[in-house]
């Protein structure tokens, strides 16, 4: 409705307008007629007086256009002029537009790219009601038990509803064909702590758990409804298998509803209560082990975060008190629960305020670049704009002129730049990195990406359309009317210039920053990882989700060992719960043997600890140091034994010397041996800092973890068929999943990789756009001295001569550029380190690197322009003019 | 021509607004009606006259409505609002002060000092 009102008081407005206009007409008429009543009256001729009035009245469209001006309000009007004008003007030098709207659509569209992964990551809230209450409550960067939530839950006096989930893979049967899906284990009060309704049936609730698997229900995630059951609406009520185990599909979420971690959206919803028969463990009395990912909840209303925090503190010291064996330095804060908090919410954060400061950059850059252009095109039109001066047209009327050129320019550049940015920001939702999780980047643009790319393109518009401003208002017309062209800037120092050097340094800092991620990343992927990828598989089989659990694991696990060391071409199998980076693992805390207190402050290390086969490490690649690998005697029956890594060694021992045959202790005060030391890894994350790790035998600490690393002497791709065929002899109903160790680390690689793919464009943005300046700038030093280098030329110039003539200015702003762009850029990446691995900006190639690109960008730039001048017929030039 | 001063500016407002009230206008009566009352000493140009007498519309000095002129043209005529009166008053007032300041400045001899 306020749409339609504008525009019914908009042509309103010309409506009026074009009565006013005929009135004035009429009236000026009138005026002219009575005069020459007048005239005629003292005896001049009907036609003499008339024309006799004509001339005493003066130029009628200079009067009309004075009275348009003193109503003032005439802005639509002269606007439309002005536009119909630049239209005019762009058109008849079309490679100058295509040039400048394609600079800026980069520009805005690398922008508007950023800002919307910005804005769905960062800036909006999740898809619940009221998700600006919504909070979730961090430990440190630890993760929560069961009975701290019930604590929590019970005790606070800040939150309406404090709920929590766990992530988990489980094996979904409805009759037939199993697969292996994602849920959200959820408390009770889940859907009610976010004030969601069903879609279809109903939800469960806190008044559904009376204890241990007592609550076999599903919810259905919409779109896990639509694509598994095809919306069927008689779903509710149906009895599927999970693990198993039976268990009723209640409801259907709200499709609007993707779960409360925006990358990782569930399949279904299944209350934690029933963990056990899930997960295959049950952990809901165990207070030290921490397993939910997230409590989250509403603030009361009139409670701030402050007030929230120090209540939830209160709890942490009454959990102290009570229980200081499982909860020591128990400190609570607040933090959005979108992407898990502070764990992927900080690294996330400041990486996503990294890339835009970058954009922003690139957009200025993108403004100095085109700034210099028109600048330039000004001095080239001196002498239009000085003829339209002298012939009456006022200074303000020409600002706005070219004013609403550059307008055009950047709201076309920016209408390209976001339908690219639209397309991107779409497939990037759609995509899904991992084959393996559904984990999704749902960036799609809304309504705030549209205005922060029509703003960003208004205020570029207004930054480059300033630059030939002062051009304008100092133009003298007497002066560059009489003399030709304005001579008036020679050597010195301009504007322009200026603006060239700005953009090549920022262009430099973007080449540099970017080389340094590429490097990175490519140390990053032939470092060190304390093991070896290449030629190896690993098989990840889910015993438990086959129902296999308690004693039935351990056999289970020896027999896939011996099928899959049958399979010709396989040299070794080695079992591990959970192969290092593949996005997974646990760590526990340790204590010299001396320690008789035995409480988290009082750890001597926090080390990662894996549970392995014997042939683990043979198969792993990883290489054994000192003393000797594990052993199948290495089993209940005797002593409790340790492989450790040198870290762990010099953490806990001292030195590796005194840890072959050292003991240290667990929390349960169990003492273990330690028989052999391999070398260092990485184990979470490429970037940690060098962690301890422990390595258990399999028989002496049994896990449900069933990764098998299978290595081989040939392309291990080709085994996959005869490895899957090996698991289902050993059991027809295990399911598996098989791929190279490269590719179950891409999930530990993706930061890393993203990183490089948004710096390495960025970079090449910036490479594209310094290699416009540079050409802008060049091309224009030669067609301006065309003149003077066909002279050099008559002369006997030698081509050498005339390039430096033509093109040395050029040049050394490139190099000045250039060299405060390196240096710029080497302070920056000390920012990147954070990131990406082994960024290190003291490298001599990247160095180099820099150097002969900004080099051979200034060649290929100034290539045109110089074959330009270097062919000029001086005679045909000096013809001419 | 040497008996014809131009005006200065600021003026013109004023002298629309005097002519008007001696009774409703048309533009070319407008002029004519100040080189009447100023006995041709007063040079306008006919081009500056309209801006001024839009301008003054648009203030709401002036109130414009069309009618037939004495040559049974069919003519804008001008008059004025009281808001005009009153600007008129104001400006005639301040206009006076100035004169005599400035003719009295002007008078002065070395001795009355």
């Amino acid at each position: 409705m306020k749409l339609l009102a504008y525009l019914r008081s908009l042509s309103a407005q010309f409506f009026q307008r074009s009565q006013t206009e005929a009135d004035l007409e009429e009236e000026l008429n009138t005026h002219i007629q009575a005069r020459a009543d007048d005239l005629e009256r003292s005896g001049l001729s009907r036609a003499e007086a008339e024309r006799r009035a004509r001339i005493e009245f003066g130029g009628r469209e200079r009067i009309k256009e004075e009275v348009r001006e003193s109503l003032g309000g005439n802005f639509i009007e002269t606007m439309m002029q002005d536009v119909r004008y630049s239209l005019r003007v762009l058109r008849k030098s079309p490679g100058f537009t295509i040039a400048a709207v394609a600079t800026l659509a980069l520009a805005i569209g690398a922008n508007s790219v950023v800002f919307g992964v910005l804005n769905a990551l960062i800036l909006r809230p999740l898809q619940v009601p009221q998700a600006q209450s919504l909070y979730s409550v961090e430990m440190g960067s630890s993760w929560h038990s069961y009975p701290d939530y019930l604590d929590l839950r019970d005790r606070n006096r800040s939150f309406d509803a404090l709920a929590a989930y766990a992530i988990t893979q489980v094996g979904m049967d409805t009759g037939g064909n199993p697969s292996s899906d994602w849920a959200y284990e959820t408390s009770g009060n889940y859907f009610d702590a976010l004030s969601l309704q069903p879609y279809l049936g109903r939800f469960f609730h806190g008044s559904d758990e009376h204890g241990p698997n007592s609550a076999p229900f599903i919810v259905l995630s919409y779109s896990y409804w639509h694509s598994r059951f095809q919306d069927d609406r008689g779903v509710v009520g149906r009895v599927v298998r999970l693990n198993k185990h039976p268990f009723t599909i209640i409801g259907v979420a709200p499709p609007e509803f993707h779960g409360t971690v925006l990358i990782f959206a569930p399949d279904f919803y299944v209350p934690l209560i029933n963990e056990e028969q899930v997960d295959g463990e049950n952990y809901l009395n165990v207070r030290g082990t921490r397993w939910i990912i997230t409590i989250l909840g509403h603030l009361k209303a009139g409670v701030t975060p402050p007030q929230a925090m120090a209540d939830l503190n209160a709890i942490g010291s009454y959990l102290e008190k009570n229980y200081p064996t499982e909860d020591a330095n128990v400190r609570f804060s607040l933090s959005r629960p979108s992407l898990v908090g502070d764990l992927l919410g900080r690294p996330t954060r400041a990486f996503v305020a990294g890339l835009m400061l970058l954009a922003v950059l690139i957009l200025l850059a993108a403004c100095a670049n085109l700034g210099s252009l028109f600048g330039a095109r000004a001095a080239d039109r001196s002498r239009e704009l000085a003829l339209r001066l002298a012939l009456g047209s006022s200074r303000i009327r020409i600002v706005r002129a070219l004013f609403t050129e550059a307008m055009l320019i950047s709201l076309a550049g920016g209408a390209a730049g976001l339908w690219g940015s639209v397309l991107l920001l779409n497939q990037l939702s759609a995509w899904q990195p991992f084959a393996r999780f559904p984990i999704t980047v749902p960036v799609n643009p809304d309504a705030n990406v549209y205005v922060v790319a029509l703003a960003l393109a208004l205020v570029s518009g207004v930054l480059f359309g300033l630059v030939p401003l002062r051009q304008v208002l100092r133009t003298d017309p007497y002066q560059i009317v009489k003399a030709g062209r304005g001579s008036a800037d020679g050597r010195r120092f301009t504007v322009r210039d200026l603006l060239l050097v700005v953009q090549i340094a920022l262009c430099a800092v973007l080449v540099t920053s970017s080389m340094v991620a590429v490097r990175g990343l490519l140390r990053s992927l032939s470092s060190n990882f304390g093991f070896e990828p290449t030629n190896t598989m690993v098989v990840n089989a889910d015993v438990k989700m086959a129902g296999y659990s308690g004693e039935r694991v351990l056999p289970m696990q020896r027999r896939i060992i011996d099928g899959l060391e049958k399979v010709p071409g396989v040299e070794s199998v080695g079992l591990i719960d959970q192969p290092p980076l593949t996005m997974g693992g646990s760590t526990t805390i340790v204590f010299t043997d001396q320690t008789t207190d035995l409480r988290p402050s009082t750890a001597a290390a926090n080390p990662y600890m894996y549970e392995i086969s014997p042939e683990y490490f043979r198969a792993a690649g990883t290489t054994l140091l000192a003393g000797r690998a594990l052993s199948w005697h290495d089993d209940q029956n005797s002593q409790r034994v340790a492989v450790v890594n040198r870290e762990f060694a010099r953490k806990v021992f001292g030195t590796e010397a005194k840890a072959v045959g050292g003991y240290f202790k667990r929390r349960s005060g169990a003492r273990f041996q330690v028989v052999g030391i391999v070398e260092d890894g990485k184990y979470l994350t490429l970037t940690e800092d060098q962690r301890p790790a422990m390595f258990l035998p399999m028989l002496q600490s049994p896990s449900g973890g069933t990764w098998l690393v299978v290595r081989s002497n040939r392309d291990p791709r080709q085994l996959a068929p005869a490895l899957k065929s090996a698991l289902r002899d050993v059991d027809a109903g295990l399911p598996s999943y098989i791929q190279t160790w490269n590719r179950a680390m891409d999930g530990t690689l993706f930061p890393s990789r993203v990183a490089t793919v948004a710096l390495g464009v960025l970079g090449v943005m910036g490479a594209m756009l310094s290699m416009t300046g540079i050409f802008g700038m060049a091309a224009y030093s030669v067609s301006r001295r065309l003149k003077e280098l066909g002279i050099r030329i008559a002369i006997g110039a030698q081509p050498k001569e005339v390039l430096q003539a033509a093109l040395g200015r050029a040049f050394k702003l490139l190099a000045f550029g250039s060299a405060a762009g390196l240096i710029l850029g080497l302070l920056a990446t000390r920012v990147l380190a954070a990131i990406v691995y082994q960024a290190t900006p003291r490298d001599p190639l990247v160095l180099a690197g820099v150097v002969v690109a900004m080099a051979l960008l200034g060649l290929v730039a100034t290539w045109i322009p110089a074959q330009r001048a270097l062919s000029l017929d001086p005679l045909t030039l000096l013809r001419e003019d | 021509m040497s008996s014809q001063a131009q005006i200065l500016p600021g003026t013109l407002d004023l002298l629309i607004l005097k002519a008007v009230s001696l009774g409703p206008l048309h533009g070319y009566g407008v002029l004519l009606r100040i080189g009447q009352i100023s006995g041709r000493a007063l040079l306008i140009e006919q081009g500056a006259l309209y801006p001024a007498l839009f301008r003054l519309v648009r203030q709401g000095l002036l109130k414009a409505s069309w009618g037939v002129s004495e040559n049974n043209r069919r003519a804008k005529f001008y008059e004025l609002t009281s808001a005009g009166r009153k600007r008129l008053r104001e400006e005639t007032d301040g206009w006076n002060r100035l004169a005599a300041a400035m003719g009295s400045a002007l008078a002065a001899e070395p001795e009355e000092l």
